[in-house]
């Protein structure tokens, strides 16, 4: 095709194959004489198991089997586990409940699996699943995350006193105490960030086969990590050593965080797969992945900012209580702690902030990390806070956050993190001059000329990306590292395959990824080819979450690049009787400097293989490994402004307008970038308007499929207008800092900002329902009237 | 059971398959073709779509004995990677897609689509609320409106130039 390099908004090499159809997911797999799974769920939020009778279910036809916990206990296969230690404020570890992949005792979640059929069809699968009897003895629930923590509520897990998971803080409670005792004026707000489902649109799905021969298990899941879900089957859940385990995950159908987890079912199919002497497969339908994908958010916080006489932040008092359903999910422990509290200094020079984080258990669905993970739930707190101040004490919300901005680098903020780079004034004058701020007025008042009421909202986002530092997530809890590694095999022809340990959903690694490669070496990116996905092929990764497979991975890449350059120099040095220091490369040749001497890089690779003429003592061929370990969290941060429209007559709200200006450090392909932040930013429309997974006191889920499910549709948001500013980050080689994740973490209070604004009153919870919306423009009219 | 007969992408196929066989389990169990997707099983995402008769359908939610008989087009019988159909081309131009997992629906929704209002007579309003039966959790669907858009306005220009 071309030689596509740093910049260029190359199309992308995978698309051919999803546009026509040939994508590979994992439901499109198939191993011969596959059978199927199908999971028999409670229908209670919180029971006793008191019996499971299969007899009818195992003489339907079909059915090879009907697996239960006890079975699952008794070959020895463990429970699931969080990943990461929290300690309390009191030093005391986190309190775990088990978590078994199907529960024989005590289930406390609807939609928490006890058995597994496994049969010739998924009819028939799904059939015999109904007809499996389960005796349940039910027990109170609790559902509301700070009921939970009431004397007397009903309690999930023996381990856990009190539904408490860890009362856990960060900060300095005296300094910041102190902060508010000389303050000028205080903001107070309680805040609730609400709780959503990833919603992938490609359901969960597993396809195990045990080969009994090598004692040897083949997984085909869908994963955002398929190498941590091998180390964990293996090591924590002992289902087979992680040399008789392949796992491959082929293409996935997005993972918003929802993939990262290692769930019940996929462990219930490799296991069930030995025992049953088939290969088993299962697809999630969209019910059991509102009932069972790791849910996200839902925040309970109180928060008070001091400011003093001149409108200066002196401290920032936060109280959480987070939700975490009724086990720890992998990674749950971390969010609403380092990936929460960490940020809540946002992009302003705070000199004291003190927060404490409860984390509760519930009969809910297990929370866990969904796109941005922590870090939209600090900014949504953060930004709404910050408005609010803003219109308390009578300045404009831009120039209030203006006057408190951060502008030396680096910053130690007093929550652990170190702002690397930055310029956020330069975001925010990009994001006010692209939405006309100041001819906003005009606006409001035409708008009012037709019956409506339009508002502007801002929302000044950091957040902390390329997770992350190995040595420094370990000291805080993480039970892994978070490095990246990389191999680039050049060919004996010159063709290249990088073989990544970063995961690609929809993110375009394939093109972004050949794009680098195309720039080192000036070959075409059809030359190139990443390979991911795969432990056979790959031999360890830490996969795609965090905004991670830039400032992570691909600085993997470059590591490795920068060995198989130097050996390509050195081979074409001694081939052209040449210093080592006067080879270039450039456009897929290797020059000596000054004369006409050169050799393609297909001729240099050619020499690598055939061996017949190297430099003294060098081994054949071409082959570069590498493992990164980022030195710092990246820093992406923009401004967002959300115009919005309200019908006061219906509380029905139209975003009008939406501009994101963002810095990302260094892009590679501006419309892949771009596509990200379109997508995040319509997650975050979709929270603030339209998304809220409701449960009933009994712990029904009351949105368990699309029809109850609020999800952004092509009419419910505008055509973004986006900039970018760049700040290189100065912690990895490419200066790239991330934009996964910030379209979702920074939208939300940009959209609530606005209609508070348009509405004029500020006791508005997302979603903003028309009938929350409506009843606040009721409220505003009569009040108005007395 | 039953016997289902169909033309599945210009070819006559028939199969005998379960009465409750969904049409879309039998495009992609019986047939093979796993182009079409099942995102929802409720008739909201419309991964599944595909044309019947000329006229997009939501294939998880129509039985294959509905489709006996019937002239059904996937997204893999629109074109194919050596000669596109100007909206996968479109897709792809503009970035029209991620994961790829609601794109087939998406592109037989759009071909459909820019059938009924003719090429070249879609707007970004008329777009987006013509979309509202398929769901794209990645895209933010920007750019499914800019590729669909295009699209429409190219084959209008090779309609023109046809003339």
């Amino acid at each position: 095709m071309a030689v596509e390099g740093i910049g260029a908004r190359a199309l992308r090499k995978e698309d051919k194959r999803f546009i026509t159809g040939k994508g590979r997911y994992t439901d499109d797999m198939t191993m011969p004489g596959m059978g199927f799974a199908a999971f028999v769920r409670s229908p209670h939020a919180h029971a006793k198991v008191t019996g499971i009778d299969a007899s009818a279910a195992l003489a339907m036809p079909g059915v090879d089997a009907v697996l239960t916990g006890d079975q699952l206990i008794g070959d020895g296969i463990g429970n699931l586990i969080c990943g990461w230690m929290i300690h309390s404020k009191d030093g005391s570890p986190m309190k775990m409940g088990g978590w078994r992949a199907l529960e024989p005792e005590i289930v406390r979640h609807v939609g928490q699996a006890v058995a597994v059929v496994v049969a010739d069809t998924q009819a028939q699968a799904r059939d015999a699943a109904d007809a499996v009897v389960v005796d349940y003895e039910e027990l109170p629930a609790v559902i509301d995350p700070l009921a939970a923590l009431e004397p007397g509520a009903p309690q999930l897990h023996p381990e856990a006193e009190g539904n408490l998971i860890y009362d856990w803080e960060i900060g300095d409670e005296a300094a910041t105490n102190a902060a508010f005792e000389k303050a000028a004026h205080v903001t107070r707000m309680e805040i609730h960030n609400n709780r959503l489902v990833p919603n992938a649109m490609e359901p969960r799905a597993a396809l195990a086969g045990y080969d009994a021969a090598e004692e040897h298990y083949t997984l085909y899941t869908t994963s955002q990590n398929p190498h941590v879900a091998r180390l964990v089957l293996s090591a924590f859940y002992n289902v087979a050593p992680e040399h008789k385990l392949r796992v491959i995950a082929p293409d996935v159908g997005g993972g918003f965080g929802s993939k990262i987890y290692i769930y019940p079912e996929e462990m219930v199919c490799l296991w069930a797969s030995k025992r049953v002497g088939r290969p088993v497969k299962w697809v999630s339908d969209r019910t059991e992945a509102f009932l069972t994908d790791a849910h996200g958010r839902d925040h309970r916080s109180e928060a008070e900012l001091a400011l003093d006489a001149d409108n200066r932040i002196l401290g920032f008092r936060v109280k959480t209580v987070a939700n975490l359903g009724a086990y720890m999910s992998l990674f749950s422990s971390s969010v609403p702690t380092y990936l929460y509290a960490t940020l809540l200094s946002g992009q302003y020079d705070i000199p004291a902030i003190h927060a404490n984080v409860k984390t509760v258990y519930t009969n809910t669905t297990p929370v866990d990390a969904y796109r941005g993970a922590g870090r939209p739930e600090a900014t949504y707190l953060l930004e709404r806070v910050m408005e609010t101040a803003a219109r308390e004490v009578g300045l404009s919300p831009a120039e209030f956050r203006r006057k408190n901005f951060i502008r030396t680098f680096p910053h130690q903020t007093p929550v652990i993190m170190c702002y690397d780079a930055g310029n956020y004034d330069a975001t925010l004058d990009a994001a006010l001059k692209a939405a006309d701020y100041d001819g906003f007025a005009a606006r409001k008042a035409e708008a009012a000329s037709r019956g409506k009421l339009r508002g502007i909202g801002l929302s000044c986002y950091i957040e902390a990306c390329g997770i992350a530092p190995s040595a420094a997530v370990g000291s805080l809890g993480a039970g892994v590292g978070l490095w990246e590694s990389a191999e680039v095999r050049v060919n004996p022809v010159g063709t290249i395959e990088v073989l990544t340990g970063s995961h690609s959903h929809g993110q375009g690694h394939e093109t972004t990824f050949a794009q680098l490669i195309s720039e080192r070496f000036g070959l075409d990116t059809d030359a190139v080819s990443i390979v991911h996905g795969d432990t056979d092929k790959v031999q360890f990764g830490m996969g795609t979450y965090g905004s991670r497979s830039g400032a992570v991975g691909m600085s993997a890449i470059v590591k490795a690049l920068d060995k198989v350059e130097a050996k390509a120099k050195k081979i074409a040095a001694h081939l052209m009787e040449a210093a080592e220091g006067d080879i270039q490369i450039e456009g897929g040749e290797l020059k000596v400097a000054g004369t006409d001497k050169k050799l393609s890089f297909t001729e240099v690779a050619l020499a690598a293989y055939t061996a017949h003429n190297l430099p003294e003592g060098m081994e054949p061929g071409l082959k570069e490994g590498a493992f990164y370990d980022p030195t710092n969290f990246t820093f992406p941060a923009g401004t967002y402004v959300c115009e919005v429209e309200v019908d006061p007559d219906t509380g029905k709200t139209e975003v009008v307008s939406f501009v994101a200006a963002d810095d990302f450090g260094n892009i590679i392909n501006p419309m892949i970038v771009e596509g990200q932040v379109h997508g995040g930013i319509t997650q975050g429309i979709g929270q603030a308007l339209l998304e809220n997974a409701s449960y009933d006191e009994n712990g029904q889920l009351l949105t368990a499929s699309y029809m109850d499910y609020c999800m952004p549709r092509a009419d419910d948001v505008p055509s973004y207008q986006l900039s970018t500013h760049v700040t290189e980050c100065p912690g990895n080689p490419l200066g790239m800092k991330g934009c996964g994740e910030a379209g979702a973490i920074g939208s939300p209070p940009a959209v609530i900002n606005a209609i508070t604004d348009a509405i004029g009153n500020n006791g508005l919870s997302m979603p903003a329902s028309p009938e929350k919306v409506w009843a606040l423009c009721q409220a505003g009219m009569r009040q108005a009237a007395e | 059971m039953s016997k289902v007969s169909m033309v599945l992408n210009g070819k006559t196929v028939s199969a005998d398959v379960e009465d409750r066989t969904l049409l879309v389990s039998f495009i992609r169990e019986t047939r093979g073709l796993t182009g079409t997707h099942v995102g929802c099983d409720t008739s909201q995402c419309g991964a599944c779509v595909v044309h019947v008769d000329g006229k997009a359908v939501k294939s998880c939610t129509m039985l294959a004995a509905q489709a006996d008989g019937c002239d059904v087009v996937t997204l893999e019988g629109i074109g194919s990677a050596d000669s596109l159909h100007p909206v996968q081309a479109a897709f792809r131009e503009h970035h029209g897609l991620q994961c790829g997992f609601c794109t087939p629906g998406m592109i037989m929704t759009a071909v459909d689509m820019i059938n009924r209002h003719g090429a070249g007579n879609l707007d970004e309003a008329t777009i987006r609320h013509e979309l509202e039966g398929n769901i794209c959790r990645c895209t933010g669907y920007h750019n499914i409106v800019k590729a669909i858009k295009a699209a429409s306005d190219q084959m209008a220009g090779m309609a023109q130039a046809a003339e």
